[in-house]
């Protein structure tokens, strides 16, 4: 009798799924570190999960082989700390997949887990709007090297992004990139030993801010590329960051235009329109405090505008900058100038205002065709033009900050 | 009570994962419901559920396969009584609701021939779904993977080597980003481009399935078949369906700007001649361009294909080996674009 009872609650059970076909309501899925075959119960809980469910990772090192995905909206990861004793996805073993994990539905978020050591990007997210990453660690634990994976955190071709309190290291690219998004905000982070610390690449509309950025061969870089579906970077503030001693020596694969940033680099502006930079603490960056230059490579693309324009760098503290300038003839030009080149180096395409009450260096080439080895180096004050207005905060849906508090 | 006296008996049935009561032939209201059933005889797509033997339907064959380290790949076709596809004027093939395409993977030389793994692209009333099945050890049925499994073999390629890998059977989201166009799930050999109908197939077949067959002629040329075209056509045909199914405007690799389409200018930046790379990470190899005319060393397209590597190899997913063919009709043809003049 107990067997038909149980029966009978089951079909009346399906049968309630049947008629109703509502949404269950939210339920955590746990998953553990020493789960025989976790990369494929973990794999299967991220593909089983509905809307509103958590996918709860357990503490503990994870020898993942294969990359791992999420294509459910609004469901949450959850590990329990991203520290030693936490939920540690280890990938140094990584057989699959251009990445760690990635994210390609809506409204998910991120928190309290690691990722190590993938072949390639850490965790990407494309086409994932709204997505929130939150107290994550992705880390190369052996420190710079060309074979390290290129992004550590990698949201692209989204709509609102929140990037809160990470810790990213190792990335043979971008430790925080964020490409062809709109909405943006990278906070309280930290991006260290990277040949880029925090990139935002043919966005527009990012809040970059109370970031630390150090140890990387650039501290934030601001650029746009040519011949992508979505270009003409713009709108970016960088301010409150920390941004000192990036003086890791270039290790990116070279073709990538990463691996033309000089090492020595605070916050670099390429190919974008207003810009602001304003407040943050500069200090021990070899090449220049700030860097504000055009896109000067062969292009076939007629839309891409390679100047930059309306840059506007004010209220930030500069320390010791321009001694070591790693850019050809730098060392020649430091030399003349009494041994360091000044803070803010601007290659004199498009337009800058500067006033911040440091030296500029301007190298004279306002045509981006005009080849570097034509540049003729000289002081120059940017402090004239009048400001355009002030750009407004970001503000992100309230239901994302939710998820953070 | 009727009512839910109907609502038991489909629950029931539900339950059962369709297998017990079903009758010989597709289980039509299965493929037709949400359900992942996990046993892959509950479809009833083969006859005894023999892989050789489809229940129904039509096989085909492409013009140029999406290489699987090596796999034989069977596919077939099953339409549902009574419904048919219809080749639309662009060359995608509109299948109705009910229609699955089957494709069963495998080596000549492991396990006798059977299959490792059939994939299972359902067209439901909500769209494509992608079920991942890996046979069972005594190949009677086929069980569901939705977390996708690495399976250890040893096979021959056709050159004579011997490869032991790890086969990766991919999971249900692994399925979804190479059948991916604009985040829903799509086909990707099915375009009348490509298309090959059985030809054994007789016409009333043909008939039987598609509003309009004589729409199904393939363009693409046989890509490892010298005499059906040109070096570039047989490499563009290959990239379309190696390459194009993420590397299009609407894919998985929208991102990148590379588009690999047959219908794609094969002159342009955005075919990758003088592209440079793009998030690619390890992915250049140290190089300036995913392909540099007249110098397939140098061109990271080519670098990737030939790399097993998870952070270089590209596609991402689907590869534990290198296409030496494949690669080296891609070798050919970029050798033989003229250089570009500096």
């Amino acid at each position: 009798m107990r067997f038909h009872g149980l029966r009978h609650r089951a079909a009346t059970l399906c049968i309630a799924a049947a008629l109703a076909a509502c949404p269950a309501t939210a339920k955590v899925i746990s998953v553990s570190a020493t789960t025989p075959d976790a990369n494929e119960k973990l794999q299967e809980a991220l593909i089983l999960a509905e809307p509103g469910d958590t996918v709860q990772l357990g503490a503990g090192v994870w020898k993942l082989t294969d990359g791992l995905s999420l294509d459910v909206a609004n469901v949450t990861v959850r590990g329990a700390g991203a520290g030693e004793g936490g939920s540690i996805l280890d990938f140094t073993g990584q057989q699959g997949a251009g990445e760690g994990l990635l994210v390609t539905s809506d409204d998910v978020l991120l928190t309290e887990f690691a990722v190590l050591n993938t072949r390639g990007d850490g965790i990407k997210s494309k086409g994932a709007d709204r997505i929130v990453y939150h107290k994550l660690r992705v880390e190369w634990t052996a420190g710079p090297r060309e074979t390290n994976g290129a992004y550590g955190i990698y949201p692209v071709e989204s709509s609102d992004v929140l990037i809160d309190s990470v810790f990213v290291r190792g990335a043979s690219d971008a430790g925080i990139y964020v490409g062809q998004s709109k909405n943006i905000v990278v906070r309280d982070s930290v991006a260290t030993e990277n040949v880029a610390g925090i990139e935002i690449e043919n966005s527009h509309d990012a809040d970059v801010h109370d970031n630390v950025a150090t140890k990387n061969t650039g501290g934030i870089l601001v650029f746009d590329l040519p011949s992508l579906p979505m270009q003409g970077g713009h709108n970016v503030r960088v301010f409150e960051n920390i941004v000192n001693d990036n003086s890791t020596p270039n290790f990116a694969p070279k073709g990538n235009i990463v691996a033309s940033v000089p090492t020595g680099t605070g916050v670099l502006i390429m190919a974008n329109r207003n810009v602001e930079v304003f407040d943050n603490v500069f200090d021990q960056n070899g090449t220049a405090n700030v860097m504000i230059v055009g896109y000067r490579y062969e292009h076939k693309d007629p839309k891409y505008q390679p100047l930059p324009k309306a840059i506007v760098v004010r209220g930030n503290q500069h320390g010791k900058a321009g001694y070591a300038p790693k850019f050809a003839g730098g060392d020649m030009i430091a030399a003349a100038m009494g041994g360091a080149i000044p803070p803010v180096l601007w290659d004199g395409a498009g337009d800058a205002i500067v006033l911040d009450k440091v030296g500029v260096l301007s190298l004279n080439l306002p045509d981006v065709k005009t080849p570097q080895s034509e540049a003729k180096p000289a002081p120059a004050d940017l402090s004239k033009g009048t400001p355009p207005a002030a750009l407004p905060a970001i503000r992100l849906p309230d239901a994302m900050e939710a998820k953070v508090k | 009570m009727k009512r839910i006296l109907a609502a038991l008996a489909a629950a029931l049935l539900c339950a059962s994962g369709g297998a017990a009561f079903a009758p010989p032939g597709v289980d039509q209201a299965l493929v037709e419901s949400d359900a992942m059933p996990p046993k892959l005889s509950a479809f009833g797509l083969f006859r005894g559920n023999d892989p050789a033997q489809p229940a129904t339907g039509i096989g085909y064959t492409l013009r140029a396969p999406l290489f699987s380290d090596y796999t034989d790949k069977h596919r077939f076709i099953s339409i549902p009584a009574g419904k048919k596809a219809r080749v639309a004027a662009d060359g995608v093939i509109d299948f109705p609701v009910g229609t699955v395409l089957v494709k069963s993977f495998g080596w000549s030389d492991v396990n006798g021939g059977r299959p490792v793994e059939t994939r299972l692209l359902i067209r439901r009333a909500a769209g494509w779904v992608a079920l991942p099945y890996i046979w069972d050890a005594d190949g009677k049925d086929a069980t569901l993977a939705l977390g996708g499994r690495r399976v250890s073999v040893s096979f021959k390629s056709p050159d004579g080597e011997t490869h032991s890998i790890r086969y990766a059977v991919p999971n249900k989201n692994q399925c979804k980003e190479c059948h991916s166009l604009s985040g829903e799930i799509v086909p990707i050999g099915p375009k009348a481009r490509n298309f090959i109908p059985d030809p054994a197939a007789s016409d009333k077949l043909r008939s039987l399935y598609f509003e309009n067959p004589a729409a199904l002629e393939p363009v693409m040329p046989q890509w490892d078949d010298p005499k059906a075209g040109s070096v570039a056509d047989r490499a563009r045909a290959y990239l379309d369906v190696n390459c194009a199914h993420c590397h299009n405007p609407a894919g998985s690799a929208s991102n990148s700007g590379l588009f690999l389409r047959w219908t794609d200018d094969p002159a342009g930046v955005n075919y990758g001649i003088g592209k440079r790379p793009t998030a690619a990470g390890r992915g250049s190899g140290g190089m300036d361009f995913a392909i540099a005319p007249g110098d397939p060393g140098h061109s990271f397209l080519i670098y990737r294909l030939e790399s097993t590597d998870p952070g270089i190899a590209m596609p991402e997913v689907g590869r534990s080996t290198v296409h030496k063919e494949g690669a080296a009709l891609l070798r050919q043809w970029i050798a033989e674009m003229p250089k570009a003049s500096h």
